[in-house]
């Protein structure tokens, strides 16, 4: 894995994405930034969500879709006035679509500090079984 | 008598100059509706955080989105009126053996300066961190804020 440390931080707008169902409400929506990885047992992917409660981040799963949306509540009070604003804020909304089964029932969610983290443990068959050759 | 009018036209779609402008205009809207969002985007100081800066009548708001980032690995300080935040956000290691199929989110350091538009109150800068958005507090001087004037 590359050494991070020391590397500085790149500015960086967050992508604008076009969501399959049109927002009924009005606001940009932004695609979060992901790490996806794999190990033996499970499927983890990290995602960037800033802004986002627990109560407000939704994760769907259904015929190997996955789907994160997240809303942000407004966090400006109303008598205050930009001066400037780099950066804007709106929903979160991605989709991925997973090769492997799911074990839908052991699926662990943890957001922290407006990073989310999930656990998707691969179904009992897809984890790969250690095949023993023999000699003859 | 017979008055000239060079620029008179009796047609419809030359009433102004700017009537055709303003159509273009329109046309460029729907296109850019139809492009998925606003092209423009706000303009930045190209330095990590992005912030946005606000204020109302009794200080300034500066927020900055940093997922991740824990509030001891932050850095801010202020000296007259401006206002520095440096900082790391890490990313642990997963361990020896994951394969990763994405890799976006990024790990560094950061520092910036901003500059705010007034005298600030440095004793009274008020931090927090929250679902990974940080939000300083910076109260103006007393003779920065605005005074309510009562006409007698």
């Amino acid at each position: 894995m590359a050494d991070t440390s020391g590397k500085e931080l790149q500015a960086k707008q967050k992508t604008e994405v076009n969501t399959p169902a049109e927002q009924t409400t009005p606001g940009a929506v932004f695609s979060p930034a992901v790490d996806i990885f794999e190990t033996e047992k499970d499927i983890q992917l990290l995602a960037d969500l800033p802004g986002v409660k627990s109560n407000d981040l939704k994760i769907d799963l259904r015929d190997n879709v996955l789907t994160l949306s997240g809303e942000v509540a407004p966090f400006e009070g109303s008598d205050e006035n930009d001066i400037f604003i780099e950066y804007e804020v709106g929903k979160y909304y991605r989709q991925f679509t997973l090769s492997e089964e799911i074990d839908q029932e052991k699926i662990e969610a943890e957001l922290k500090d407006g990073v989310l983290r999930l656990t998707l443990p691969k179904a009992e068959k897809a984890v790969p079984k250690k095949i023993a050759i023999k000699v003859a | 008598m017979f008055i000239r009018r060079p620029f008179y036209f009796s047609d419809e779609r030359f009433r102004s100059p700017f009537h055709e402008l303003e159509r273009m205009r329109q046309d460029m809207d729907r296109l850019m509706q139809g492009y998925g969002g606003r092209l423009f985007r706000p303009p930045t100081a190209g330095v990590f955080p992005l912030v946005n800066l606000t204020e109302d009548k009794d200080g300034y708001f500066v927020r900055a989105e940093l997922p991740g980032v824990k509030a001891d690995a932050l850095d801010i300080s202020a000296t007259g009126n401006t206002l520095s935040i440096g900082g790391e956000r890490k990313i642990a290691q997963e361990g020896e053996t994951v394969r990763y199929h994405r890799r976006e989110r990024e790990a560094g350091t950061f520092s910036r300066i901003i500059s705010l538009p007034g005298e600030v109150d440095a004793d009274k800068i008020n931090a927090e961190l929250k679902d990974g958005i940080l939000t300083i507090q910076i109260p103006k001087a007393e003779k920065a804020k605005p005074k309510q004037i009562s006409v007698k």
